[in-house]
């Protein structure tokens, strides 16, 4: 009997998920932030089948027969929060084997079980770049992720571009971190760095040389390599580089070798990127930046600025934001957009940075970032103002499901911490939730 | 010959030009009315466009502007919002620097797990930019000293955020003794202390040879077994850094069996044993709000601070120990996040003003805007937990000890 309840409530659950997919949901009288055009007071948003259907001032937009409508009066909508640069879901790439090691693929080593997704999602971040770290001149391949909720695994997350493939760059990293005095075949120092970079480059274009011959002859073809086959795709563009790198003469070298092969490249932290900005911005390269607390903590971060943003800002600079969580906590980015604005960035360019100047960074700029009519229904709903330090996020939605709920106390928890809230999930959690709030 | 004339002549004229800037300087800043537009002086309600008279380093009046008189002769300076100068209630800035290399690195001595008699202010540089840093955001006193890294990495003191060397800083030399529990003071593996157990089967050691030494008149004279003495005379606390829910418990048991002064740090299970921490009468220095969950800080809470004050207890925030990326935080945003959690402004600021100053000892002095207390204030152009206001002041007995807008 009680098998056959069970039975029932799963049934239930299941038919509830289905018509969650199709019955569109709208959100009345929030004051939305949709970042492409201008705040509206009192704003609708629909959402259907995971897209944006309609967003607009009340009045404006027609809410279609039989949607589930939700009163979101006194709350604030803008778009999920983009992540250029994470280290949650435990990502491991290279080893001590060598400084280049583009055939490493963070994708094999991440935990979605990991309680850093959930603090993630608690923060609004609704799409992440997970990345290896910075010890290696190239620590491998990251992946770029929508933090749906319910994952078993990593393919849960992933996003997929038009032929299919999971998306992600490539992590690179120069000045001291990818440096080991006496580390073998690692680099001692800055020229050392940049030449065996160059050189991988090198091989890179012969590699693609040789595949160009082959005209698709299989017998002309090289043997595989997957280092190779990875640095191809940087060379082609397909794969975006996101290089780690912090004082001025490095970020200036990234530029030099950008030049000489012509890659697609992202500077992350950029700490004295108040010193070359006017370069950066003739390079016309995006910035991904991380304001800190306090300068030093290391020699490379002595000199950075929490007016860093603002700079980059006036440069012209596309420049978002990001936690490199650990180092920012999840669920705090919208903080860093806070202190940016503090010394001296605009408002507009704090909240693009949080969203849409990511969403371009990840090549995603398309799909997410903005609320705009046929874009992911990835979304937030705020208690007030996001550059405020009183306002949490109460709501976090992923392609029209709800991952993030502050009134469910398991979700609370992991908001504000506590013991058990640091617990990798456990398997059993997501049933309650499973049609994702569109009840 | 009359080149060196000449220059004695400058030497002699640009030194007469200082020492009058000086006394000008001196002049100006000895005597300011700080006008509020809120003044949130800690002791009783916030005051509306409200007026602090500072005269000689101390505080000579505070009121509503319709009833405290400037007079003519005083530096006037307004600002949205004025506060008490801020208290880092525990901190390792200036034994630690910024560059976080091994020689600005002082606040901990790897040669033993029991060093109670390191004294911080033989390690403390008060010229360190760090301070500097956080006096720019309105902090204008630090109890800071040896890291939460072993089991007696060393003493503690209480400085103001200013001063030319550690002498013109120093408020308190010696005051507490950072005593650490759990994983953060284990030992090098094959060395002790090696267990929780271990830890404390040794600090009580240390502690039984302090009481035998107290009651002796001819006891050895020795530096460790003078600090350690004092601590049993309950003349100087342990501040004892306790995460674990049975860390707490330990340090309560400790203090309790040796009839000890104790401040509890971190706590960030403090939450699990309310009860328990009201019942021994402790106050706790709780844990940064955004330290990071992991280690025996991975239980923490937001809302431990709303939740040991809730519960009666007397707390007061800190900036902590960090090891890397930022190397300090900022007190001033960590109350503000308290703010954001639980607790309402007030209690957020008292955790960094009056409630840290009884704590440490100093309420009579510092924490609060009061006549005859010291002139720290700080000043700010909006609401000072907000991200987006500024500190756009700080004073330091009576002088503007920054104006930059941060």
């Amino acid at each position: 009997m009680k098998k056959f309840f069970y039975c029932i409530c799963a049934i239930w659950l299941f038919v509830c998920a289905l018509s969650a997919q199709t019955k569109p949901v709208a959100f009345i009288n929030a004051r939305i932030i949709p970042i492409v055009g201008q705040p509206i007071d009192k704003g609708v948003l629909v959402v259907q089948n995971g897209k944006i259907l309609a967003i607009g001032a009340a009045g404006s937009v027609t809410i279609p027969s039989g949607a589930v409508t939700i009163d979101a009066v006194g709350k604030v909508i803008m778009p999920g929060i983009v992540d250029s640069h994470s280290h949650i879901l435990e990502p491991a790439g290279g080893d001590a084997s060598g400084p280049i090691q583009p055939d490493v693929r963070v994708l094999d080593s991440l935990n979605v079980n990991s309680t850093s997704l959930r603090r993630a999602q608690a923060g609004g971040i609704t799409t992440a770049n997970v990345m290896p770290g910075s010890g290696h001149l190239d620590s491998g391949q990251t992946m770029y992720l929508k933090l749906r909720d319910g994952a078993n695994k990593i393919e849960d997350l992933e996003i997929l571009d038009k032929d299919g493939k999971y998306m992600g760059g490539i992590k690179f990293a120069n000045g001291t971190n990818s440096i080991r005095a006496g580390g073998g075949t690692f680099p001692g120092t800055r020229a050392k760095s940049a030449a065996l970079v160059r050189d991988q480059f090198i091989k890179a274009q012969e590699y693609r040389d040789k595949i160009k011959k082959a005209a698709g002859d299989p017998t002309k073809m090289p043997a595989r390599d997957l280092a190779m086959e990875a640095l191809v795709e940087v060379l082609d563009g397909k794969r975006v580089i996101h290089w780690h790198t912090h004082r001025h003469d490095d970020i200036v070298t990234v530029l030099r070798l950008q030049k000489e092969s012509g890659f697609r490249v992202v500077l992350h932290h950029v700490s004295e990127a108040w010193k070359v900005a006017d370069e950066i911005a003739k390079a016309k390269v995006p910035c991904s930046i991380i304001l800190i607390d306090s300068p030093g903590g290391k020699l490379e971060t002595a000199e950075i600025k929490l007016e860093n943003a603002a700079v980059l800002e006036k440069a012209g600079v596309l420049t978002g934001f990001h936690t490199d969580d650990p180092i920012t906590d999840s669920r705090w980015l919208m903080r860093t957009a806070g202190l940016a604005v503090r010394a001296g960035m605009s408002r507009d360019a704090a909240l693009f940075g949080l969203t849409m100047a990511n969403a371009k960074i990840l090549d995603l700029g398309d799909r997410i970032g903005s609320l705009e009519k046929g874009k992911d229904a990835d979304f937030i709903l705020l208690s007030g103002d996001p550059l405020s330090v009183y306002t949490h996020v109460l709501e976090t939605w992923v392609e029209g499901r709800k991952v993030f709920d502050r009134s469910n106390p398991r979700d609370y928890l992991v908001a504000v911490g506590g013991y058990g809230a640091s617990n990798d999930r456990y398997v059993d959690d997501d049933e309650e939730d499973k049609d994702g709030g569109n009840e | 010959m009359k080149n060196e004339k000449l220059k004695t002549r400058n030497v002699f004229l640009i030194g007469l030009f200082l020492f009058i800037f000086h006394f000008s300087l001196a002049t100006a800043n000895g005597q300011i009315a700080v006008k509020g537009e809120t003044v949130w002086t800690m002791a009783g309600e916030p005051i509306s466009n409200g007026v602090v008279l500072v005269n000689n380093g101390k505080i000579e009046a505070v009121g509503p502007q319709s009833s405290v008189q400037i007079p003519a002769n005083y530096k006037v300076i307004s600002a949205k919002v004025v506060t008490p100068g801020l208290i880092d209630a525990h901190t390792v800035i200036g034994l630690n620097g910024y560059l976080n290399q091994p020689h600005d690195q002082m606040a901990l001595e790897g040669s033993g797990p029991l060093q109670p008699e390191l004294r911080a202010i033989d390690a403390y540089n008060s010229d360190e930019k760090l301070i500097e840093w956080v006096r720019q955001f309105g902090v204008t006193t630090i109890h800071t000293g040896h890291q939460p890294s072993a089991l007696i990495s060393g003493q503690t003191m209480i400085a103001k955020t200013t001063g030319k060397d550690v002498d013109e800083a120093t408020l308190v030399p010696t005051a507490m003794i950072a005593v650490t529990l759990g994983e953060d003071s284990l030992a090098a593996q094959g060395k002790s202390p090696g267990t929780r157990a271990k830890e404390m089967s040794m600090l009580r050691a240390e502690l039984i040879k302090a009481q035998e030494n107290s009651k002796k008149t001819d006891a050895p004279k020795d530096l460790r077994s003078d600090i350690m003495v004092r601590v049993i005379k309950r003349e100087i606390p342990l501040l004892i850094t306790a995460n674990k829910a049975q860390d707490i418990m330990t340090a309560l048991r400790l203090a309790k069996e040796f009839n000890l002064k104790i401040v509890l740090d971190g706590a960030a299970e403090a939450q699990l044993l309310l009860k328990e921490i009201k019942a021994s009468g402790f106050p706790v220095i709780v844990h940064p709000t955004m330290a990071r969950a992991n280690g025996d800080e991975m239980s923490l809470s937001m809302e431990d601070a709303a939740k040991l004050k809730a519960a009666g207890i007397p707390v007061a925030l800190q900036s902590g120990y960090e090891g890397y990326v930022p190397k300090t935080r900022v007190v001033l945003f960590e109350a503000a996040m308290a703010a954001a959690n639980g607790l309402s402004q007030r209690d957020a600021l008292a955790l960094v003003t009056i409630d840290a100053a009884k704590i440490l000892g100093l309420d009579a002095r510092i924490g609060s805007l009061e006549k005859g207390k010291d002139a720290d204030l700080a000043m700010y152009d909006g609401d000072p937990f907000e991200w987006t206001s500024h500190c756009t002041g700080t004073i330091i007995n009576g002088q503007v000890v920054s104006d930059v807008v941060r």
